[in-house]
């Protein structure tokens, strides 16, 4: 079964149905995953400004990270779940959505930026964790997840917006392409 | 009575800026979203702090002090991309209960935030410190969340 077929399975069941015109159901929802951001994204930013030297310089990098971690666990669950259901209820329309795609696309690599921080740049962690100023790596490692979570945040909400839906047509063919969108060839 | 203020909002050359536009206000409402991540880990890690429930051995007055300029630049980029949404839909913030919700939890959040929480931030000598610190962190996430939720909602209606 294709992605796209599964999709579409998906979307014929009745929670999906149920969730996807539900009055109160889903706006609850999707104010859930967006409020989940201040904890999840608004506590990841300060441990990667952290990381830049630039806030609670003076508290060492493993104290802000094993506090905030919790936090940031707690929330990315929220988001993962919340995020799932969001998707459960417009399935196909998401699948085939630019902004959807590029949005999982910066999540793997943000996933990629933590992989690294943790099996690389924190090894030597003990020799900077009081320093203001953080190897290369780790000022690396928290640029790239303050873009990444920016790009994710706004991929994410332009989700919402039809711009290049695959039902307006025609869409340059690269949008096309991206999106998976199953034209019919010109005549 | 405020009617034909909010149609004078609306009727500004910026609002009908971003109303002309197909872009500029998913645009600008994605850079309020930035803000409002920012501005939530600037107001957690200090409230969370205050209910002791993050980075307990340390000075609350050190946190907020640091929190203190990236909250406020966060606050006045919410403003700054909130007032050109707020200005391409007046009218229909008018008749949307979530933004009036939203404006009065706003202004007394704001009070709330630049006056009781900024002191018991700062002075950490007094009686009744703990306790008092556990009902201004409560209190300030509270509001904020308010503001927040209620904000989401008026895209809603």
């Amino acid at each position: 079964m294709s992605l796209l077929a599964f999709c579409e399975w998906l979307a014929a069941t009745n929670g999906s149905i149920a969730l996807h015109e539900s009055l109160y159901m889903y706006p609850i929802v999707e104010s859930i995953h967006v409020l989940a951001l201040c904890l999840f994204v608004g506590l990841a930013t300060i441990f990667d400004l952290r990381l830049l030297g630039l806030i609670l310089r003076r508290v060492p990098v493993t104290q802000v990270m094993g506090r905030t971690l919790p936090w940031t666990t707690g929330g990315f669950a929220v988001m993962v779940v919340t995020g799932l259901l969001l998707f459960y209820a417009i399935p196909v329309r998401t699948y085939q959505s630019v902004w959807f795609r590029a949005k999982v696309i910066f999540l793997i690599l943000a996933g990629i930026n933590v992989f690294v921080f943790h099996s690389r740049v924190e090894k030597s962690i003990a020799e900077w964790d009081t320093q203001i100023i953080t190897p290369a790596g780790a000022r690396r490692a928290g640029l790239f997840s303050l873009v990444l979570w920016g790009g994710i945040i706004v991929a994410g909400r332009f989700i919402a917006y039809n711009w290049f839906d695959c039902d307006i047509q025609p869409q340059p063919a690269i949008v096309n392409w991206f999106a998976g969108c199953v034209v019919p060839p010109p005549q | 009575m405020l009617l034909p203020f909010f149609q004078w909002c609306e009727s500004l050359w910026i609002g009908q800026f971003v109303v002309g536009s197909n872009w500029l206000f998913p645009v600008i409402e994605s850079m309020h979203l930035l803000f409002l991540a920012l501005l939530g880990g600037t107001v957690l890690i200090v409230d969370l702090r205050m209910v002791r429930l993050l980075l307990k051995d340390r000075m609350v007055s050190e946190l907020a002090a640091e929190a203190r300029p990236f909250m406020i630049a966060a606050l006045a980029g919410m403003i700054a991309t909130g007032l050109p949404l707020f200005l391409s839909e007046s009218v229909k913030c008018y008749y949307s209960a979530a933004f009036w919700l939203k404006m009065e939890t706003l202004v007394i959040a704001l009070v709330f935030t630049f006056t009781i929480r900024t002191r018991v931030t700062r002075d950490e000598s007094v009686r009744n410190t703990a306790r008092r610190q556990v009902l201004v962190g409560a209190l300030s996430m509270a509001l904020w969340f308010t503001v927040a939720a209620s904000g989401r909602w008026i895209g809603f209606s």
